[in-house]
C-alpha cells in the first residue's frame, strides 16, 4: 500500500496549485488591472441599447409605405431613483398619481438595479417638455428609439404592425436575440420578414456614477457593438391602386386582391373594414388594439387569406369547364339543354349550345351536366364507386389550381380553404352511400367548398396566363438590388393544358361584353376585360357578391378578385369595383364616362337591393 | 508518532469516562480547531460588513441582521461540537449506514413536501421561519457511508460489483439533489473522486476527468478547427517521441475520434441539454463583459468589487461595491467579494492561505489514522472542503462558472455552517481517539 500513500503528495499539490493560481489571479485583478477600480469609482455600468433602424418598406413605384419615426422611452433605474417626487413626476408626465406609483413598483419588482421602461413611446414634443426637468429626477433617463410611421392610412392588413415582444416569445429559444421591451413584427409583412427587417442591435456600455452622470465608455468601448440597420423591402403593392380600392371598399365588408399574372406580384390587397396603421404606433396602441379586436365587423380578420369557409359560387364553373375539357368529356362545341329539372337556373337565357355561351349565361343545368360527365365516366359499374373515383380524380385537378391548399403567400396565417373529397363524403354519409346526386352542387360552386379571395385572384391569374401561376407575393425584393425569395420565382402549372383555355376565355369576354359582368367593361378605353360573376350562398344572411376578372384579354396585366359580403349578386357591386380598379391600374385615371360607377359603388345602394 | 507509543495498552482496557474526556481534550487537533474558529469569526465579521450601512448603523449582535443570526448559528455549532466530541467515537463508524439511510429518506421527504424557494425544492421549513437544507447534511452522511464501505476487509478494489456499489452510494444523494433543482450542491459529490484516488482508484479517471473538463473549456474559447489540429499534433508528437505507441495506433485513433466527437458535442450539450440559466453561467465564465447587465452581472460586479480592493483593501466596513446589492447573494455565495474589497490582496491571500493550511492539515490528520475508515473519511472531508473552496472563490474571480455553493465556515447560513462543523468535528473526534484503535 505504500505506493498509494505517496498519492497524498499529489492531492496536497493539487490544493496548493489551486491556492497559488487564486492568489495570482487576485493579484492581477486587484493590483495589475486598474479598470475594475475605475468601474467601481463610477459605481455602475449602464447599458444603452442602440436600436437599429428597422428596414423600410417601399411600394412598387418607390413610394414609402412604412417609415421610421423617432419615439422616446423614459427609463428608470429604481435604485438610483431612490424616492422620487412622485407628485411632481405625475404632473410632469400627465399621468395619474396612482399610475406613477404603480409603474415605479413594477420597475422595482423587475430589478432594482437594471433599467426598465417607465413610460413608453413619448413623442418629440413630450420630450422637449420633460427633458429639462429630468435633472431633478436621478435614475430617470431618456432612451431614443424608432417606431413605425406611415404617411398614408392604407394597407393595414398586409403591412401588419410591430409591438413589444411578448413574455411567451421571450421564453422561446427562437427569439434568443430579443430582450424584454424589444419590438417585433406581430402580423403581416412585419412578421413574415422580421428577420430581414429587424437588423442587429448594438450595445454601448457606459459607466455612470451614483448621480447618474456618465463617466465614459466601459473598457474604452471594447465590448460595445454597433447596430446594423435592417434590410429595406420593396413591395409589389401599387399604393395608388391600393388607396383607390380602399376608397371604393370603405364602409363595405369584403376583400379585393389584384395580381399581376405574369409575375404573381400582388398589386392591391384589401381587407375591409380596414384600419389606419398609424393607430398602432403611438402611446394608445393597447387601447386601439383592443377596440379593433372586439369590433363586431371583425376588422382584424385578414379576409383575403383567412375568409376560407365561403363557397366560390358561379366562378367555379370556369374551373369545371377547364377540367372537363382536359378530361375530354366535353369539347368547346358541346351543348346541353337548360334542363331546370336537374337544378334551377335563376333566369331565362339563350340556349347553351356551346361552352362559351354556357359560361356567358352561367347556366346551372349546363354545368350540372358537365360536372356529371367529369365525375361519372363509367370507370366502375357501381355508380357509388364510380362517383368516388371520379371525385378523387377531379379533386387532384382542382387542387392544382391552388384551391384547397395554402398558396404560400408571404403573409402569416394563410388558410387553405375546403375542397370536397371522397373521404369527406365517406365520413358524412358512409362509404358507398353517396353518388353524383348527393354532390352535384359542387358543379356550380356551392356545397362543400371554401375558397379564399386570394385563391380566387390566383385562379384568375392562371386563366390569364393560360395555365400557370407564380405564387402570389407582396415583396419583390429584399434589400437593395435584391430579388424576391426563391419560392416566388417558380411557375406552378395547373393540370389543364394551355390549349383548353381559349373557349373559356372567350366565354369570360362575353360575360363582360354582353353578359352579367357588363358593369366591369372597359370598352370605352378600348380594353377587353374577361370576367365572371358569382354569388356565394350565405346561410347566415344575405348572399355574398363575387366578381373575378383579368384584363386585357390578350397579354393580361391585371387579375382581380372582388368579394363583397352581403351584397347579393356579383354583377351589382363586385363587378363595378373590379372594373374601376382595373381602369385605375391600366390607365392611371378614371374616365369621366365611368364616374357614375364610382358614385354608385360609393352610395352602397347595392347593399339594399334584394 | 510519539503520543500513540506512550499510551500503554492497559489504559484502553480500563478506560473510564473521566479519562476519556481528558484524552480527547489532550489529543484534539488544536491547530485545526484554531483555524476553524478563525474562519468562523472572520466570516461573521464579513457578514456584518455586508449589511453594514453608515447611514443606519445596526449593532453587530442584533438578531435583525444576518450577523446576529449567524452568531446564533455559531453558538449552536459550539453545542454541536461538544456533543460530537462527547459521544463514543465508534458510533460514527457503526452508524454510518443508518445515518446515510436516514439522510436519504430526509432528502426524499424534502423533495416531496418542500415549497419551491427560487425554483429549488431543497428547503425544509422547521417552523418559526427557520429552514434546513438537508442537501448540506448529505455530504457528511455520504462521506461516512463511503468510508465505511471502503473499510470493508472483504472489499476488492478491482471488483466491478464493489465499484458499482461505491458509485451508487456516492451518486444517489446528488441524483435526488438534482431533482430538488440544487445542481450546484450536487456537483460537490464529484469531489469524492479525490478521496477514492487516495484509496487506490486508478489515476486515469482523474486524468480523464481533468482532460475532459479542459477540452470542454477550450472548445468554448478556441475555434474548433485549431483545437483539433493542436490535439492531432500533440498525439502525433507523442507517437514520434515514443515509437512504442505505434503498436497502440488503433486505440490512439479511437481516442482521437472520441475527442473530436466530444468537441462537436459541446455545442449540442450547451444549447440543448443545459437549461438557459445554466447556459448563461457558462457564457458568463467565458466572457462576462459581453452582457454586463444580463448573465454577466454577478461575475462582472463581483470582479469589480474584488478588483477595487487593490493591494491593501479599503478597510473594514469601508467597502462600497459589496453593499447595496451590487453583488447579489452577497453574504452567502459571494462573501469572498467583501474580503477582496475591504481587505485587498493581502486579506484575500491570507484567507486562501488559511484554507490551504486547513486542507493540508486535514490530509495529514487523515494519513495518521490507523483505520481505513478514518483515513478515507478524512480525505472525504478534505475533498469536500476543497471543492467548495475551489468553486466558490473561483466563481467570484471568474475562474469557475457561477454555482451557488457557500464558502465553508465563512458564508452566512445555518445549514451550511452546521454541515461543515459536523463534517470536520466527526473527523477530529475520531482523530482524538485514534490511539485506542491500536488495540485492533
Amino acid at each position: 500500500m505504500n505506493y498509494l500513500e505517496n498519492r497524498k503528495y499529489v492531492i496536497q499539490a493539487i490544493f496548493i496549485v489551486v491556492g497559488v493560481v487564486f492568489a495570482l489571479r487576485l493579484f492581477y485583478i486587484q493590483v495589475v488591472d486598474s479598470s475594475y477600480k475605475q468601474a467601481a469609482e463610477t459605481n455602475a455600468i449602464k447599458t444603452v441599447i442602440q436600436y437599429p433602424f428597422r428596414g423600410l418598406i417601399y411600394d412598387r413605384n418607390g413610394k414609402l409605405l412604412v417609415e421610421n419615426t423617432p419615439v422616446y422611452d423614459l427609463m428608470v433605474v429604481p435604485k438610483e431613483a431612490r424616492e422620487p417626487d412622485t407628485l411632481r413626476l405625475s404632473k410632469l408626465l400627465g399621468l395619474p398619481f396612482e399610475d406613477v406609483r404603480e409603474r415605479l413598483k413594477k420597475a422595482r419588482a423587475y430589478s432594482p438595479v437594471k433599467p426598465s421602461i417607465f413610460y413608453q413611446k413619448l413623442t418629440t414634443q413630450d420630450i422637449a417638455h420633460i427633458q429639462d426637468n429630468l435633472i431633478d429626477f436621478p435614475g430617470f433617463y431618456i432612451n431614443a428609439r424608432t417606431a413605425r410611421g406611415y404617411s398614408h392610412s392604407s394597407l393595414s392588413h398586409a403591412l401588419g404592425y410591430i409591438a413589444e415582444i411578448s413574455p411567451k416569445q421571450l421564453e422561446d429559444s427562437a427569439y434568443a436575440d430579443y430582450q424584454p421591451g424589444d419590438y417585433i413584427g406581430k402580423s403581416g409583412i412585419e412578421l413574415e420578414y422580421e428577420k430581414y427587417l429587424m437588423g442587429q442591435r448594438g450595445v454601448k456600455h457606459i459607466m455612470v456614477n451614483v448621480r447618474g452622470i456618465e463617466k465614459g465608455p466601459f473598457k474604452d468601448g471594447a465590448y460595445d457593438t454597433l447596430s446594423v440597420a435592417g434590410k429595406n423591402l420593396y413591395s409589389t403593392i401599387d399604393l395608388e391602386l391600393q388607396k383607390y380600392g380602399e376608397y371604393l371598399m370603405n364602409g363595405a365588408k369584403g376583400s379585393v386582391v389584384a395580381i399581376e399574372p405574369s409575375t404573381g406580384e400582388v398589386l392591391a390587397y384589401i381587407s375591409a373594414p380596414f384600419y389606419d396603421p398609424n393607430l398602432f404606433t403611438g402611446k394608445d396602441y393597447g387601447k386601439n388594439y383592443m377596440q379593433l379586436l372586439t369590433d363586431p365587423n371583425k376588422t382584424m380578420f385578414n379576409r383575403p387569406i383567412m375568409a376560407s369557409s365561403n363557397p366560390p359560387g358561379s366562378i367555379f364553373k370556369l374551373a369545371q369547364a377547364l377540367i372537363a375539357l382536359q378530361e375530354g368529356v366535353i369539347t368547346p362545341e358541346t351543348g346541353y339543354p337548360c334542363n331546370q329539372a336537374l337544378v334551377t337556373c335563376s333566369h331565362a337565357h339563350q340556349a347553351p349550345s356551346d361552352l362559351s355561351i354556357a359560361i356567358k349565361t352561367s347556366c346551372n343545368p349546363y354545368f350540372y351536366q358537365v360536372f356529371r360527365a367529369t365525375i361519372n365516366q363509367g370507370k366502375s359499374a357501381n355508380t357509388f364507386k364510380d362517383t368516388a373515383l371520379g371525385l378523387g380524380k377531379w379533386r387532384e385537378q382542382i387542387t392544382s389550381f391552388g384551391f384547397g391548399t395554402k398558396l404560400g403567400i408571404d403573409l402569416p396565417n394563410e388558410k387553405q380553404g375546403i375542397i370536397a373529397s371522397p373521404n369527406m363524403y365517406n365520413k358524412i354519409y358512409g362509404e358507398n352511400r353517396w353518388k353524383f346526386s348527393t354532390i352535384y352542387s359542387l358543379s356550380i360552386g356551392q356545397g362543400e367548398l371554401g375558397v379564399t379571395p386570394l385563391q380566387m385572384a390566383n385562379f384568375m391569374a392562371i386563366i390569364a396566363n393560360r395555365g400557370y401561376y407564380i405564387t402570389p407575393h407582396l415583396v419583390r425584393a429584399v434589400g437593395e438590388n435584391g430579388k424576391p425569395l426563391k419560392d416566388y420565382q417558380k411557375k406552378h402549372y395547373a393540370s389543364v393544358d394551355a390549349k383548353h383555355y381559349p373557349p373559356v376565355v372567350q366565354g369570360m369576354a362575353d360575360v363582360v361584353s354582353s353578359g352579367t359582368g357588363r358593369n366591369s367593361s372597359l370598352e370605352h378605353i378600348g380594353i377587353q376585360v374577361c370576367g365572371k360573376t358569382g354569388t356565394a350562398e350565405n346561410p347566415q344572411g344575405k348572399d355574398h357578391a363575387v366578381f373575378v376578372a383579368f384584363a386585357p384579354k390578350e397579354n393580361p396585366k391585371i387579375a382581380i378578385a372582388v368579394y363583397v359580403e352581403n351584397a347579393g349578386f356579383g354583377a351589382q357591386s363586385a363587378a363595378p369595383i373590379a372594373g374601376l380598379m382595373m381602369e385605375k391600374y391600366l390607365t392611371d385615371s378614371i374616365a369621366t364616362k365611368t364616374k357614375w360607377k364610382e358614385k354608385w359603388v360609393l352610395s352602397r345602394q347595392y347593399l339594399n337591393i334584394d | 508518532m510519539p503520543i500513540e507509543q506512550t499510551i500503554p495498552k492497559y489504559k484502553i482496557a480500563s478506560r473510564s469516562s473521566n479519562r476519556t474526556s481528558r484524552n480527547i481534550f489532550n489529543n484534539l487537533d488544536w491547530v485545526t480547531v484554531l483555524i476553524y474558529f478563525l474562519l468562523v469569526a472572520l466570516g461573521w465579521m464579513n457578514i456584518y460588513a455586508v449589511v453594514y450601512s453608515p447611514d443606519n448603523v445596526v449593532n453587530i449582535f442584533s438578531f435583525d441582521i444576518n450577523s446576529g443570526k449567524q452568531l446564533l448559528w455559531i453558538g449552536t455549532s459550539v453545542i454541536l461540537i461538544t456533543m460530537l466530541l462527547a459521544v463514543d467515537y465508534k458510533i460514527y463508524e457503526h452508524l454510518a449506514y443508518p445515518i446515510y439511510g436516514a439522510i436519504i429518506l430526509l432528502l426524499l421527504f424534502t423533495l416531496a413536501v418542500a415549497n419551491p424557494v427560487a425554483g429549488s425544492r431543497s428547503w425544509l421549513e422547521l417552523g418559526g421561519g427557520a429552514r434546513l437544507q438537508p442537501a448540506e447534511l448529505a455530504k457528511f452522511a455520504t462521506a461516512l457511508a463511503a468510508s465505511k464501505f471502503l473499510s470493508n476487509v472483504n472489499l476488492r478494489q478491482q471488483n466491478m460489483k464493489d465499484q458499482m456499489i461505491l458509485a451508487f452510494i456516492t451518486l444517489l444523494p446528488p441524483a435526488i439533489i438534482i431533482l430538488q433543482n440544487e445542481t450546484g450542491s450536487a456537483l460537490v459529490f464529484g469531489a469524492f473522486i479525490l478521496a477514492y484516488f487516495r484509496e487506490g482508484m486508478s489515476p486515469l479517471i482523474l486524468i480523464i476527468g481533468a482532460s475532459a473538463a479542459a477540452i470542454f473549456i477550450l472548445t468554448l474559447l478556441v475555434p474548433k478547427l485549431y483545437l483539433i489540429i493542436v490535439i492531432a499534433l500533440l498525439m502525433g508528437g507523442a507517437i514520434w517521441l515514443d515509437y512504442r505507441l505505434m503498436r497502440r495506433i488503433k486505440s490512439m485513433i479511437a481516442l482521437f475520434i472520441l475527442v473530436v466527437g466530444m468537441i462537436f458535442s459541446v455545442d449540442y450539450f450547451i444549447n440543448d441539454v443545459l437549461q438557459p440559466h445554466q447556459q448563461n453561467r457558462i457564457k458568463a465564465l467565458i466572457s462576462p463583459e459581453a452582457d454586463p447587465l444580463g448573465y454577466g452581472w454577478n461575475v462582472t460586479q463581483s470582479k469589480i468589487a474584488i478588483g477595487s480592493g487593490g493591494f491593501w483593501g479599503k478597510g473594514f466596513l469601508e467597502g462600497t461595491q459589496t453593499k447595496f446589492d451590487f453583488v447579489p447573494e452577497q453574504s452567502t455565495d459571494f462573501i469572498f467579494c467583501t474580503i477582496g474589497e475591504e481587505h485587498g490582496w493581502i486579506g484575500s491571500t491570507i484567507l486562501i492561505a488559511l484554507f490551504l493550511v486547513l486542507l493540508v492539515r486535514i490530509v495529514s490528520i487523515a494519513e495518521r489514522q490507523k483505520s481505513i475508515f478514518a483515513r478515507t473519511y478524512g480525505y472525504c472531508v478534505a475533498s469536500i472542503i476543497f471543492f467548495h473552496f475551489l468553486v466558490n472563490i473561483g466563481m467570484t474571480i471568474g475562474l469557475a462558472p457561477v454555482v451557488g455553493i457557500p464558502l465553508p465556515f465563512f458564508s452566512y447560513g445555518g445549514s451550511s455552517l452546521w454541515s461543515f462543523t459536523i463534517l470536520l468535528y466527526i473527523l477530529l473526534a475520531i482523530d482524538a481517539n485514534r490511539a485506542q484503535d491500536l488495540s485492533r
